[in-house]
């Protein structure tokens, strides 16, 4: 059993809990030992994007530095935001310029051994899609969905990145993995303006419209997203963007992990299906049961 | 309807030294932009900027550091990393912005108040519990910037799913996290010191 430390991230306690709660089952169910990181503190998100890297830098280090100490070599977090946050504060520490200020900051040991991945890139390498597709229970055969990856996903480009900036493909292989039918997207990378959902939603209004009715166009039932602040965006407030676009949207915008877990054979529930707002519940138990009577009339036919 | 066309006159307010001042501030060369427009055709946010991304590297080049350092771009900039992504000339833009968000919030000239007034309710938050309380972010910022219903429609919905909490949580490490404010405060304060503090607009 492989053993990562686990950085879920404010958003995971909140209204993010579905993506904590099917991420966990999930990694469970692959014999991944996710191990939490005790007293783990936020990563300063975008908001610390207005402050000097330092600060930011020396929070998430912190969760680094905790993790280190739980003789872990791999920190996974499921926030593409913290993700960012996890390798700037790597960054900063790799930086000879800059180190020395960040230690007196942080405060604790480090030494930065750690490297710091999205619980996807676990799942997809550490994991792997043949082993994944060995667990699949119920193939969600039927189900045409899109992967919306968000900005920072694969962005910016590094040396050695996990997946294609331009265009990524690991939630598209994942999903075809659990049987999904996944169209092409155009609108995979287009930033969605979570950031501003508060401070101004009439950006928010524009930006994710234009991605819910791509997804709609190319003919998905459903949004499949690894971002806690994308999903919220997209869900939480799909009745705000409907009103400001002048349409009724009414696409579900539901966590990978919940869709992996559902073909992995776990249970709605243990997923946190119905915490999602826009309801994405029903169109799945239709799935399930059209593709379970199939498989029965197969076998006795 | 937000002004897209400005007249500057770039000799009167230039200030040479400003080029130098980002390009130390964000380890960017910003020199070497040759204005391809890649970042402000990348950008989502190009539509509601004063001056595109290209634009403000152009102003950074002569020198207007008032007008980039009031600009409402720098602000509205979500770090998506579309523009450093694309650029050819390997030009961080998204950490350039960055740099000239800190620079603005050192010089006074955040022309977003609202913006600035969410991203320090946060960074409070986190400084008060560790973790960021996000139910509380909502009110305190409505009430800071004077606007008690916005996204109250959404209450309701939130309420249903028992997805949030009333009360904040204190991880218990609270007091590492307060220490590392006051170290970096404290690392600021000299680093300033040192270099005279930040030059005026
Ligand atoms: S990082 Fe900022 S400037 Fe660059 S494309 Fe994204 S929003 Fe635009
Ligand atoms: S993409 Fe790079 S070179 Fe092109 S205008 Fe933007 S900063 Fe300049």
């Amino acid at each position: 059993m492989k053993r990562i430390a686990y950085y879920q991230g404010c958003s995971l306690e909140g209204l993010a809990r579905e993506y904590d709660m099917s991420t966990r089952a999930v990694c469970k169910a692959l014999d991944v030992e996710l191990v939490e990181i005790p007293d783990w503190n936020c990563c300063g998100s975008t908001p610390a994007h207005s402050y000097d890297p330092l600060l930011p830098a020396a929070l998430a280090g912190r969760n680094l530095a905790i993790a280190e100490g739980e003789g872990c070599d791999v920190v996974a977090t499921p926030c593409p935001g913290c993700l960012k946050a996890l390798k700037g504060a790597l960054d900063v520490y790799q930086d000879e310029k800059k180190r020395a200020a960040f230690l007196e900051v942080l405060g604790m040991p480090f030494d930065g051994e750690i490297e710091a991945i999205s619980v996807l890139q676990a799942l997809y390498e550490d994991v792997g899609l043949d082993a994944i597709k060995k667990k699949v229970m119920t193939p969600l055969k039927g189900l045409v969905a899109v992967p919306y990856y968000g900005c920072l996903h694969s962005r910016p480009p590094k040396p050695n990145q996990f997946d294609d900036p331009e265009n990524p493909i690991v939630m598209d292989r994942l999903l075809e993995t659990i049987g999904v039918t996944v169209p092409d997207f155009p609108y995979k990378t287009e930033c969605c303006g979570a950031a501003f959902g508060v401070t101004r939603n009439e950006i928010v209004g524009k930006l994710s419209a234009r991605i819910l009715d791509m997804a709609v166009r190319v003919g998905a039932r459903m949004i499949v997203v690894a971002c806690p602040l994308c999903q919220q965006n997209l869900d939480l407030r799909q009745d705000q963007i409907s009103r400001r676009a002048g349409r009724e949207f009414n696409i579900p915008v539901v966590y990978i992990t919940q869709l992996i877990g559902l073909a992995l054979g776990l249970k709605p529930k243990e997923l946190g299906l119905k915490k999602l707002f826009v309801d994405a519940s029903t169109l799945l138990k239709e799935l399930m049961d059209a593709n379970a009577a199939g498989q029965e009339a197969s076998a006795s036919a | 309807m937000k002004k897209r066309i400005h007249t500057l006159n770039i000799d009167d307010a230039c200030d040479a030294s400003f080029i130098e001042d980002v390009e130390k501030a964000s380890g960017q060369k910003v020199s070497r932009c040759y204005q391809c427009g890649n970042c402000s055709a990348s950008c989502a946010y190009t539509y509601v900027y004063d001056y595109p991304a290209n634009q403000i590297m152009r102003l950074i080049q002569l020198g207007q550091k008032s007008a980039v350092l009031h600009s409402s771009s720098i602000w509205l900039c979500a770090s998506c990393q579309a523009c450093t992504t694309r650029c050819p000339c390997n030009i961080d833009v998204a950490k350039v912005m960055q740099s000239l968000r800190i620079m603005s919030r050192e010089q006074e000239t955040v022309s977003e108040k609202n913006i600035r007034v969410f991203f320090d309710e946060f960074m409070r938050s986190t400084r008060l519990f560790g973790r960021v309380f996000e139910t509380g972010l909502l009110p305190v910022y409505n009430f800071l910037t004077g606007k008690p219903l916005n996204d109250m429609d959404l209450a309701p919905k939130v309420l249903t799913k028992g997805k949030l909490a009333f009360v904040p949580h204190r991880i218990p490490g609270q007091k590492h996290i307060e220490e590392i404010f006051a170290r970096f405060e404290a690392h600021k304060r000299c680093e300033n010191k040192c270099s005279d503090g930040p030059k005026a607009v």
